[in-house]
């Protein structure tokens, strides 16, 4: 996309705390990026940096007391913090919607699934119940579940892994939405199913010209849909770039790290180099260390960081990175 | 370069298991219902314990001459049908109380621990034995059960507490199987099992301590649950039997003066509902400090 | 499902016969010769002969049990004690009066203790919750015949307003089945609150919220189905607690049920009334178990269509 399409998504100094026992915990400690209209955008990260609370936030379903959102969300130009909560339930499901990790969990137990792809669309496009459940099945045979009528009266216990993430894949699509929250989409998922899902979710994305928030911790997951990667690390954005140019030249030391640590068959032969790892874990949230978050893990860290947390160093148009080696 | 911080979380199983005693503690200390339930059975213990000393001479003693007065000065609750204070009947029956739901979940435990171990861990035949007797005795609700081994023990403290007692033998062993058979499936007891320890030890190191959370938790609401019904009990003329200041058995007796004295009947009553009450709280406060997960 | 209710039916059997054998062997428990226990303290040294021989109490054990499950099978009770009725004449004439008030007491305890929780789940820390909570708490922790006193005493002494005691219109059906209701009310609120609360906080929730369904339509059409499948469970545990809480009841407002005729029973030793109205109230505990159990298999899905 050029510079001169608008973003269809603006998040700008996002903060995401939640008051616990033991005090503040900043899950989210001022990110932001953009998503525009029709693109994959990979959001990259290990558990715990605070991507899927990122996905939370802007469609704002955190419990408002433990969560504190503070920033400012522009989706179409309006910021959804300062929406009242009817307008937010209106975008919900409707202009942005989302995936969720989890399709054992996710879906109702008690409903049967054409109920529940259809409850948007209800709501949402002002259908009869009749016209719902016809536009269900219809989603249904667009996410590729063979006899899409018989499946869509049926609970979601008689669904298998991939099939449930299907439905809610289909779920999301319902209403035809610009953008699509993915939260980790196949990582319960079986290996062979992950590729069908990701396979499906293009097509798709394709067929509806949706923009997607592909959030996941699988880089070679990324490497297939994304088209732009934000990689975050312990609240932080870290590195921004083009899906090439992140593989070929991280500048950050974290995504350096993370791509190395991708076991690639034949690489000691070629390179001579081991599989590498980053020492240490991701911290936890109370203990955030001072300076750059990942200076105690880092294998070119210079005293700087230790105590000074690094600027936002913009590359190039969306190729952005947070490290004082760049400084 | 800088130092590698080691995570400090899991180092020793020791150490986390003193951490976890010391914020369940703090967590039962917010508690402001626990607490308040803690103070009242505090109050209702040292009562017992200085019974000769707040309230002297025999309460049980009759002095017809003030029967049935409403409460003064001199007898702050008033009388009951035989002149005797009602104060100091109150206070001498936090003793009998206390001592009931002391019995009561001790019996409980006492056969219901081992039971409900052995029948979670071992399985098969001795699992299925004990769970149809279980079941028989579940098919009976509990103050009933109670009822018919009091009509087979007879009355008095002593049945009571035995009859009472073995009424929630069946709760326990269901509560200590359902923990055993949880934890029989984590990973670090097939571990234990794997290096060839002992059932014995199992059961006792990692099996047990899981399972003292329930109980602690559910030996509260008991203790609560078997002044209920001995008072209960009590009140039927069919538990503690009179003279003995037992708060149900004060109930009965003053039912036929209901009319034109129902402060008899007031406070014995007020008295069980603070207790039970206080036991319910801390039960509560317990159960959320310790883990909001083993809910009952 | 139909494994499921064979299952459930089948594992009722062992149950029905260990409450036979419960029975059975109280009564030989007790101390004293059985026959004259039966017979009850007014018998002639004939009548007891006489009982003995009846009941075959003079043969093996093994063929005493056979011909008491004989006998119990056919509902058979033998004769009260006391009365020299025979045993389900009395229980059958009682029994409705016990029915009718448990299930006013259970009715209301849902009607109530329903909403409350679920009104206390979607508020947590609100007044609301604070009042739910502190109710149930004393609902209880009360003792079910003290309230029972209290109730008479404001209503029916001081305000005059209801009946004490006896039966006759629905004026009387009022203070009997809100005191029996006390303790259940508090308990399916509780229940009901915090199965919600867990509900509310799991995955499909969110899910549906996601989906910009209103927040009414995700409380009582996403999280109340399901909880009320744990709920519905709960129920029927209770009604046990009323079984055992009309002995009480009854005993307190002269209500000529099925409670006070085992109160009346055990007071003058009639053991052939004893074993037959427990028997009675285990049989009822055990169909209503069932029953709910039956419910439970249609509304929870899972069950419904394996």
């Amino acid at each position: 996309m050029s510079a001169h399409t608008k973003p269809l998504l603006e998040i700008k100094d996002l903060h995401t705390r939640f008051h616990t026992l033991d005090g503040a915990v900043k899950a989210v400690d001022g990110i932001d990026f953009e998503v525009y209209p029709g693109e994959t955008l990979g959001l990259v990260g290990e558990s715990g940096c605070g991507k899927s609370v990122t996905a939370l936030s802007i469609l704002q379903l955190l419990p408002c007391p433990p969560a504190e959102i503070q920033g400012r969300i522009f989706f179409e130009g309006k910021n959804l913090l300062d929406l009242g909560k009817e307008e937010v339930r209106k975008i919900r499901g409707n202009d942005i919607s989302m995936i969720f990790q989890e399709p054992m969990t996710s879906l109702n137990p008690v409903l049967r699934i054409g109920e529940q792809i259809s409850e948007a669309a209800k709501i949402h496009k002002d259908m009869t119940r009749r016209e719902a459940w016809r536009w269900a099945v219809e989603m249904l045979r667009m996410v590729q579940i063979p006899g899409p009528g018989s499946r869509s009266r049926q609970y979601p216990h008689k669904f298998s892994g991939g099939m449930r993430q299907r439905a809610m894949i289909a779920m999301a699509l319902s209403c035809n939405p610009r953008l699509i929250l993915a939260d980790e989409p196949t990582t319960a998922l079986d290996v062979t199913i992950q590729a069908q899902i990701m396979t499906l979710l293009q097509g798709l994305k394709d067929d509806f010209k949706t923009a997607i928030v592909l959030i996941t911790h699988d880089l070679g997951v990324i490497a297939e849909m994304a088209s732009r990667v934000v990689v975050m690390y312990a609240g932080k954005v870290v590195e921004e770039a083009p899906i090439k140019e992140l593989f070929k030249d991280p500048r950050h030391p974290y995504t350096q790290g993370l791509l190395g640590s991708i076991p690639v068959i034949g690489r000691k032969e070629r390179t001579g180099r081991r599989l590498q790892e980053i020492p240490g874990i991701v911290p936890g949230p109370l203990e955030t260390p001072l300076g750059c978050r990942f200076h105690p893990r880092c294998h070119k860290v210079i005293n700087r960081c230790c105590d000074q947390e690094p600027p936002m160093i913009q590359l190039a148009e969306h190729r952005r990175v947070s490290c004082w080696l760049e400084a | 370069m800088t130092e590698i911080k080691e995570n400090n979380v899991c180092q020793t199983g020791e150490w986390v298991t003193e951490n976890r005693f010391r914020r369940s503690w703090a967590k039962l200390k917010r508690n402001k219902a626990a607490l308040v339930g803690g103070v009242l059975i505090l109050v209702y213990v040292l009562s017992a314990f200085f019974a000769p000393v707040l309230f002297p001479g025999n309460p049980s003693a009759p002095n017809l001459i003030n029967s049935l007065e409403t409460p003064t000065f001199k007898d702050p609750l008033g009388t009951d049908e035989l002149g005797r204070s009602i104060l100091g009947r109150i206070i001498y029956g936090s003793r009998i109380s206390l001592l009931i739901a002391v019995g009561v979940v001790s019996v409980g435990i006492i056969l219901g621990i081992p039971l409900g171990l052995v029948s979670g861990y071992y399985g098969g035949k001795i699992d299925f034995g004990i769970q149809r007797v279980t079941d028989t005795m579940l098919a009976f609700p509990g103050f009933l059960l109670a009822l018919a081994l009091v009509a087979v023990l007879g009355v008095g403290l002593k049945n009571t507490v035995i009859s009472i007692g073995i009424s929630m033998v069946p709760m326990y062993i269901r509560l200590v199987r359902g923990c055993v058979l949880s934890v029989r499936e984590e990973d670090y007891v097939e571990a234990a099992r794997a290096v060839g320890t002992r059932d014995v030890i199992i059961l006792f190191r990692h099996i047990l301590p899981n399972v003292m959370v329930p109980i602690t938790v559910q030996t509260s609401l008991s203790m609560g649950m078997a002044i209920l019904f001995a008072a209960g009990l009590g009140f039927l003329g069919i538990g503690v039997q009179p003279p003995t200041p037992e708060w149900g058995t004060m109930l009965g007796s003053a039912r036929s003066y209901l009319f034109h004295a129902p402060h008899v009947a007031t406070f014995p009553g007020i008295a069980i509902f603070l207790a039970v009450l206080s036991f319910n709280l801390l039960g509560d406060g317990l159960r959320d400090a310790l883990d909001p997960r083993f809910k009952i | 499902m139909h494994n499921y209710l064979i299952k459930r039916l089948l594992s009722t059997i062992p149950v029905l016969i260990g409450i036979s054998l419960l029975l059975f062997f109280m009564l030989r428990m007790l101390p004293g010769d059985p026959a004259q226990v039966l017979a009850g303290q007014m018998a002639t040294p004939q009548e007891i002969e006489n009982i003995r021989h009846q009941l075959g109490l003079d043969r093996p054990v093994y063929e005493q049990y056979a011909i008491y499950m004989s006998r119990l099978v056919r509902l058979d009770l033998g004769r009260s004690a006391r009365t020299q009725n025979p045993v389900i004449d009395e229980i059958w004439a009682r029994l409705p009066n016990t029915l009718l008030l448990a299930v006013v007491a259970i009715t209301l305890a849902c009607l109530f203790g329903i909403p409350a929780g679920i009104l206390s789940a979607v508020r947590p820390y609100s007044w609301i919750d604070y009042l739910v909570t502190i109710s149930a708490l004393f609902g209880m922790s009360m003792p079910v015949f003290w309230l029972g006193l209290m109730l008479v005493v404001l209503f029916a002494v001081i305000l005059q307003w209801l009946p004490a005691g006896g039966t006759g219109s629905w004026q009387h059906v009022i203070l009997p089945s809100v005191t029996l209701a006390s303790f259940v009310v508090a308990f399916i609120a509780r229940m009901t609150r915090s199965t919600m609360l867990e509900t509310l906080s799991q995955d499909f929730t969110t899910t549906a919220r996601s989906k910009g369904l209103t927040e009414t339509v995700v409380i009582l059409k996403h999280a109340l189905k399901n909880a009320l499948i744990p709920i519905i469970t709960v129920v029927g545990l209770q009604f046990g607690f009323l079984l055992g809480g009309a002995v009480l009841t009854e005993t307190v407002f002269a209500w000529p049920g099925l409670g006070r005729l085992l109160y009346d029973s055990i007071s003058a030793r009639d053991y052939p009334m004893i074993q037959g109205t427990i028997l009675i109230f285990g049989l009822l505990y055990i169909f209503v178990n069932l029953v709910v159990d039956l419910i439970y298999a249609f509304v929870d899905p899972r069950i419904r269509y394996d």
